[in-house]
């Protein structure tokens, strides 16, 4: 049996996968584990799927993801911390035939924004919104996020969240499914490839409801892991978080359709 | 000659805002400018030109969501008074710093703080100074009748977009509420999605033909390309000050007297320097339309021309006076006079002021 080089591995016709040409050639800015840029790639893959390059517009907002812009391959504007929902409806309004998406963590998206999540959610703006859910303000260097979850420690709550004097963790996404002008609402991960084939078929079905024109807004969280800010190696944080993010933050879909599940 | 009506001047800038071909506002309700957007709603014109209305959740809200439509290439626009604008001024820092060309309506109302719902012209530093973070300025217009709360809408547009600069209207309460004939001008047509994305290579709307594709944004993390920025951005304002500088003379050619108003002050004004031409003294009025750029060099000639001193007149406790006095850089006598707080000064307190502070004192 002749012996398999390289060569022949990458020839063109055993392609089984390759990047998406929607993400840029940059180098990420995440810390190595973090799920930001598989779910960069996600989004990117479903709108190159969707055929749909040359008629996007993304937003990013402030936090971990700030930059984005840089690393996803379409029209990007950068928003003010937590008003990309204001931001992503003020252009769908006027383009109503773009796909329009935001791309927020939770502080953005769930503290200083939660004004322009729960309107913006509220109108039903046919756009997506696709939430990122650590549990800790990564950017900044590890402070209590609304979704922190109690007891956790952070730069912020050094002995652990008091819920007595900071309240419960923020569960939004199921607060915003109580809202008719959400269409579809769901909660995935991306820490292991199951979990990341099901994250896409989500994001996937979120960008095809804007699409087709659905009455409403998708929403679709994911809840990732902050290796660093949680100070875990990441096999240890993906661990932390399926023990302890999850029984909290219930993965699948909340609401389907416009109906609750 | 255009359509003539009697309206109050915030229906008038409504009104302009449709014939201007303008795309989308977005704005919250607030006194005393809230007939902007009541009439706009009213008017429905989504049907007539396809322009899109929305009431947004806050003014927070409303800025940034002319941030994300003004970037796409449209023409977009809000208005408020001065404590919805405080709340705006984050986002009116990024779309400066990003060179959105959006249009701003200020129907300035008493403050500080809450204040009170009557007209003043004390936002005139957060307008001309600043305002948000950042080295960064606004083309700032001042109507000082219905007919301009009109006819500044289109000049906003049009300066907005030649500089890819936001634009404000600095108005007032009065000038807001009260009704004047005014000459309405004939409809522009809004430009087809295509003529946008061809005239605004720009603008985010998804990436061009040849896969070029656009961003948006006020950030750079290297400190240098940031000072490479901001160096290309006080180019452009100097630009602006040199070409764009707009004010009214009036009885100024003898003038040994000059009275600085620009607004309704500039109204009450007029009146006053009749009543002192009356008693004999040559007084004039300098109106500023364009509050930024200052007419700075036509003051500064003015003192080369002969004019002893000047009286800054305006609805605050003194903020205009502070660029006469730069203007003038001490080679004559400047004063300030002005009620505030919701007060409007009279003619006549006026013409007293002007013989108490520039003549007796």
């Amino acid at each position: 049996m002749a012996e398999i080089t390289i060569q022949d591995i990458i020839k063109p016709e055993n392609l089984v996968y390759k990047k998406t040409r929607l993400m840029t050639d940059k180098t990420l800015s995440y810390c190595p584990g973090c799920g930001h840029g598989t779910t960069h790639r996600l989004i990117m893959e479903v709108i190159e799927e969707l055929g749909k390059e040359h008629d996007t517009i993304g937003v990013a907002p402030v936090g971990c993801s700030v930059l984005a812009y840089e690393f996803m391959n379409v029209d990007m504007q950068e928003a003010a911390h937590g008003r990309a929902p204001a931001v992503a409806t003020g252009i769908k309004r006027l383009w109503p035939d773009k796909v329009v998406f935001t791309y927020q963590g939770d502080g953005d998206l769930a503290a200083i924004g939660t004004g322009e999540t729960i309107h913006t959610c509220n109108r039903g703006e046919n756009i997506v919104i696709i939430f990122i859910n650590n549990g800790i303000y990564g950017m900044t260097g590890g402070q209590m996020a609304p979704t922190t979850l109690p007891g956790m420690r952070t730069s912020t709550s050094p002995y652990g969240r008091d819920v007595e004097m900071m309240g419960n963790p923020l569960k939004i996404t199921e607060l915003v499914a109580q809202l008719p002008g959400t269409y579809y609402v769901t909660r995935q991960a991306v820490h292991t490839p199951s979990a990341v084939r099901k994250a896409k078929r989500a994001i996937r079905k979120a960008f095809e409801n804007q699409l087709n024109k659905k009455p409403g807004l998708s929403f679709v969280e994911v809840v990732s892991n902050c290796n660093s800010g949680w100070k875990m190696t990441p096999v240890d944080a993906n661990n932390w978080m399926e023990e302890n993010m999850f029984p909290y933050y219930n993965l699948g879909d909340i609401k389907v359709d416009g109906k609750l599940v | 000659m255009g359509e003539l009506r009697l309206m109050k001047g915030n229906e008038a800038l409504a009104e302009a805002a449709i014939r201007a071909g303008v795309d989308g506002y977005f704005g919250y309700p607030i006194t005393p400018q809230s007939e902007v957007i009541e009439y706009l709603m009213a008017e429905k014109p989504y049907e007539r030109t396809g322009m899109v209305v929305l009431q947004a959740e806050s003014e927070v809200a409303s800025i940034n969501m002319l941030y994300g439509a003004g970037a796409t290439g449209k023409k977009v626009m809000t208005s408020s008074s001065s404590p919805g604008i405080s709340l705006m001024q984050e986002g009116i820092s990024y779309i400066a710093g990003a060179e959105i060309p959006v249009v701003l309506v200020n129907v300035v109302r008493g403050g500080p703080g809450l204040g009170d719902i009557q007209p003043a012209q004390s936002d005139y530093f957060q307008t001309t100074k600043g305002g948000g973070h950042g080295d960064y300025r606004l083309i700032a217009l001042a109507p000082s009748s219905v007919q301009e709360m009109s006819d500044f809408v289109p000049l906003a547009f049009e300066l907005a977009f030649k500089y890819r600069n936001p634009a404000m209207i600095v108005s007032d309460g009065a000038i807001g509420q009260m009704m004047e004939k005014v000459e309405l001008f004939d409809p522009i047509p809004r430009l087809t999605d295509e003529e946008i994305r061809e005239k605004y290579r720009w603008a985010t709307n998804g990436k061009l033909e040849d896969g070029t594709r656009r961003v948006i944004t006020s950030l750079d993390l290297d400190p240098h390309r940031l000072e490479e920025h901001n160096l290309k951005l006080q180019a452009k304002y100097k630009e602006i000050e040199e070409k764009e500088v707009r004010y009214e003379t009036i009885l100024c050619d003898d003038a040994e007297y000059v009275i600085v108003a620009y607004g309704l002050s500039a109204r009450i004004s007029q009146k006053s320097i009749m009543l002192l031409r009356e008693k004999g003294y040559k007084v004039g009025l300098l109106r500023p339309i364009t509050i930024w750029p200052f007419p700075k060099k036509k003051i500064s000639e003015m003192v080369d021309e002969g004019v002893k001193g000047f009286l800054s007149v305006e609805m605050s406790a003194g903020q205009m006076v502070e660029d006469v006095k730069l203007a003038v850089n001490g080679r004559v006598k400047v004063e300030h006079f002005g009620r505030f707080g919701g007060v409007i000064h009279s003619p006549e307190e006026v013409a007293a002021a002007f013989e108490q502070k520039i003549i007796g004192g």
